[in-house]
């Protein structure tokens, strides 16, 4: 088991607790709202992640072979989805996070905000994230 | 005669749906209306009793097929008041409409240096198409201001026309603000200068009687969707003038008097902007669609939806902090608001998790989003089968986003 799976295993053990779904919301709208913030300045157009209604900033450095995550978003619920995402993937090495298996997102009941029509980009934050980690594996940096 | 709301519903089937475990609650007339029964009936009459290939084959079924097809052509003509039962053509939906108009007129009129006109209101429809035209043949696109409240600056109207201008292309309705535009008032003012006028119908045929010869437009597109009637089909109405002068849109079967290797001649109207097997179940279905409004009639319509947009507006000024986009004078229902704390997408997400079909985002106008300096709006917006009920359920969904999100 990777270091994603257990965190994806955490997310999904937490989620449980939740029956209905304003809980759930709540609890993402929280999750969102505890995301350290990213600097003004880091929130360039190229930064931008295509594809959401709500614009999301989101930036990847690697520190000690590991990649780390930071975003923002000017929605509430936007930013607790990529505050998930970061939570599973952030701090991981670039190889894993490419070959993540995200199921997790399905099993916590968040699967409508991967249809496309949803347009949140989820499916885009997910891609640029393993295309950063990609970067960084092909880069030999890690 | 007044509707019965209650009753009606009866006749959409998807409204007594159960969403996310609440009942179906939709606003989001504006993007598309629900089919009522009778449209959905005709749909599975014609493929059940009359298939065929129209103006075509001699046989029984085809030639029954053509005369459902012409004599709905007829029936829109007299939907919109046409002149000339040629004067209606049949299209994928207005998006298609404005592009054969963008495509065939500039052709034939369009020069370099010569000016388009459109307003600051316009659906990426009605923007687009005359871009690409602008880009093949150089040619200028010129904007209609608006002010702050959605409402179009006919001052600067007027000073915009100039001797290069050649089409003015502007909404009836506003998709995004439910403003009505004068497009009378436009039309004659362009007229006096012998500019031609394309009027985006697309937002106003489900609201409010059209009559093209008293308007005098030169062109009205519009979609049956929009109206209570399949998706996939729509209208080009155009002047007998405009439309003769103007070269074919697309090639093919239908479109042509005479086909030789050395030289094709072309059929004459509305054929000559039909190519191809015609989409003739929809254009049916939208034709049903029609007769289902004539039924309710207008006037009962438009006092139906205008009691319940002024309703809905009193009942959303209650909220806290809700900031509404669009305030013209003339409009129809189309509620375009966020809270000045919560980003429109959040409370779009939220009013589904309720039940609520409402859409959020720029709308397909994102110039209008850009000029009120905004991510995007909730835009809620009404049909005939509404109700009083609707709103305040509406109103309850948006009271539960600022409690979760405020």
């Amino acid at each position: 088991m990777t270091g994603i799976d257990a965190k994806a295993q955490e997310v999904i053990e937490e989620f449980e607790l939740f029956d209905d779904w304003m809980d759930k919301y709540n609890h993402l709208i929280e999750l969102g709202k505890s995301l350290p913030e990213i600097s003004d300045s880091d929130k360039e157009d190229k930064y931008l992640v295509k594809g959401c209604q709500a614009r999301v900033w989101l930036l990847a450095g690697l520190e000690n072979g590991k990649v780390v995550f930071t975003a923002d978003s000017d929605a509430l619920i936007t930013k607790g989805i990529v505050a998930l995402l970061i939570r599973v993937l952030s701090d991981q090495p670039p190889g894993d996070i490419v070959d993540a298996d995200l199921s997790f997102i399905d099993k916590i009941g968040l699967k409508e905000h991967l249809s496309q029509t949803r347009s949140n980009g989820l499916l885009n934050m997910i891609k640029q994230m393993k295309l950063y980690a990609l970067a960084y594996q092909r880069s030999g940096q890690a | 005669m007044s509707i019965n709301i209650e009753k009606l519903r009866q006749e959409f089937p998807i409204l007594q749906q159960v969403v996310n475990n609440r009942p179906l609650v939709y606003l989001d007339n504006a993007a598309t209306t629900q089919k009522p029964k009778v449209v959905m009936e005709r749909l599975l009459r014609y493929y059940e009793t009359e298939n065929s290939n129209i103006h075509r084959g001699a046989h029984f079924l085809s030639s029954q097929a053509t005369e459902a097809y012409e004599q709905a052509r007829k029936t829109i003509q007299r939907f919109i008041n046409a002149r000339h039962h040629y004067e209606v053509i049949f299209t994928r939906g207005t998006t298609e409409a404005i592009n054969l108009v963008a495509s065939s007129f500039c052709k034939k009129f369009i020069k370099q240096g010569d000016e388009i006109l459109i307003s600051a209101m316009e659906h990426h429809a009605n923007i687009v198409p005359w871009q690409m035209a602008c880009e093949d043949y150089g040619a200028v696109l010129k904007v209609i201001p608006m002010n702050e409240a959605g409402e179009l600056d006919m001052n600067a109207f007027q000073q915009l026309l100039g001797k290069k201008t050649r089409l003015v292309a502007v909404t009836h309705i506003s998709n995004a603000l439910g403003t009505i535009n004068p497009v009378k008032e436009i039309i004659d003012i362009a007229h006096a200068r012998d500019i031609p006028v394309l009027v985006d119908g697309a937002q106003a045929t489900p609201h409010m009687a059209i009559d093209v010869q008293a308007m005098d437009c030169d062109f009205y597109c519009f979609s049956g969707h929009k109206m209570y009637g399949p998706m996939g089909v729509g209208v080009l109405y155009g002047k007998e003038k405009w439309l003769n002068e103007m070269p074919p849109y697309q090639g093919g079967g239908e479109m042509i008097s005479e086909v030789r290797f050395d030289k094709t001649t072309y059929n004459e109207l509305p054929f000559k902007f039909e190519a191809g097997t015609p989409n003739v179940a929809d254009v049916l279905g939208m034709e049903a669609a029609m007769n289902f409004i004539s039924s309710l009639g207008h006037e009962a319509i438009a006092i139906h939806e205008n009691s319940l947009l002024q309703y809905a507006t009193d009942r959303l000024q209650e909220l806290e902090k809700i900031r509404f986009v669009g305030t013209a004078k003339q409009k129809t229902g189309v509620l375009s608001f966020l809270f000045t704390d919560i980003h429109p997408y959040d409370t779009g997400t939220i009013l589904d998790k309720l039940g609520i079909a409402v859409r959020t985002g720029h709308h397909c106008a994102q110039p209008v989003m850009d000029f009120f300096d905004i991510p995007g709006t909730v835009r809620a917006s009404l049909a005939l089968y509404n109700t009083r009920e609707e709103i305040d359920i509406l109103m309850a969904g948006l009271q539960k986003v600022r409690e979760m999100l405020a």
